[in-house]
């Protein structure tokens, strides 16, 4: 397996949509590649870094804002 | 008023299936339940969306108003979230025509159209890199890394891989087909590391060794 076919498929490893022939192939590709071996680990921890960490916080009284929004609409008709 | 049937292929149906029917029933506060259970997903991709936190609160009030008021027509053949970030979505792009005076927006903006991803900074991370900053200075790399993106890339990759929606769901979501919501996942997230390892490289001067130049 080449570089770039594993690159065609790392979003596949990634998600686990693989199959258990073509994940094999993969890995034995990973163990003699330190630069896709790089790739794949380090972008694995990209998405678990923007899945653990909120960046946008809710801000502060809009859960109050909305729900008086809800009940006023509310009110003209449920 | 229509009994919403539980999504295909699913054996028990989906919890948010009887806050919604008791939302039909005149039940305001089962509402409530659903807003707080989708509030920060919601205000998350809003935020993302439009790059703004005054236009991103309207966007989420403006889509929870919107999908209270068409609760009927909600069928229930996709879950009640997907739907709901489908509106959230909608009501970006409109946000973002507006502040732009009226110019189309679409979620195709800024792709760039040519093949090839192969990433070009190699250098290995530091095995647990977010320990090197604070809480504050972490957010603020993410933040500004993600906003660096294209937007068609951002928003396939916040949909997919932070708010958790299935390829077909966000493909559904964003009108895409599955072939270009893949294509997209996989050049923004490796465009997304590329840009992280300028923060999270090991040190000892691998960065200049991975930056190949």
């Amino acid at each position: 397996m080449t570089c770039a076919e594993f690159l065609a498929l790392l979003d596949d490893l990634i998600d686990d949509t693989v199959t258990a022939e073509v994940r094999d192939g993969l890995q034995a590709h990973l163990g003699g590649c330190g630069h896709c071996e790089v790739i794949f680990n380090t972008t694995r921890k990209t998405i678990e870094i923007y899945r653990s960490h909120e960046i946008y916080e809710l801000p502060a009284g809009l859960r109050d804002r909305l729900h008086a929004a809800i009940m006023a609409r509310c009110k003209k008709g449920c | 008023m229509p009994i919403i049937q539980p999504i295909a292929g699913e054996l028990e149906p989906h919890p948010d299936v009887a806050l919604i029917e008791k939302v039909r029933a005149g039940d305001v506060s089962a509402y409530d339940t659903l807003v707080r259970k989708y509030e920060r997903q919601l205000f998350r991709i809003a935020q993302h969306i439009t790059q703004n936190r005054e236009d991103a609160e309207d966007v989420m009030q403006d889509a929870f108003l919107k999908a209270y008021e068409k609760l009927e027509q909600f069928q229930g053949n996709s879950k009640f979230y997907t739907w709901l970030v489908r509106i959230a979505v909608n009501e970006s792009l409109m946000r973002l025509r507006k502040r732009r005076t009226g110019k189309m927006v679409s979620i195709d903006e800024d792709i760039v159209t040519e093949e090839g991803s192969v990433p070009r900074d190699l250098a290995d991370w530091a095995p647990d890199p977010e320990q090197n900053y604070g809480q504050a200075e972490l957010a603020e790399i993410l933040r500004k890394t993600i906003q660096g993106l294209p937007q068609g890339f951002r928003i396939v990759f916040v949909l997919r891989d932070v708010e958790g929606l299935s390829t077909e769901e966000t493909a559904e979501t964003l009108g895409l087909s599955i072939p270009a919501v893949k294509s997209r996942l996989l050049r923004a997230r490796l465009q997304l590391r590329e840009r992280l390892s300028r923060y999270f490289h090991r040190k000892a001067g691998l960065r200049e060794m991975g930056s190949g130049k």
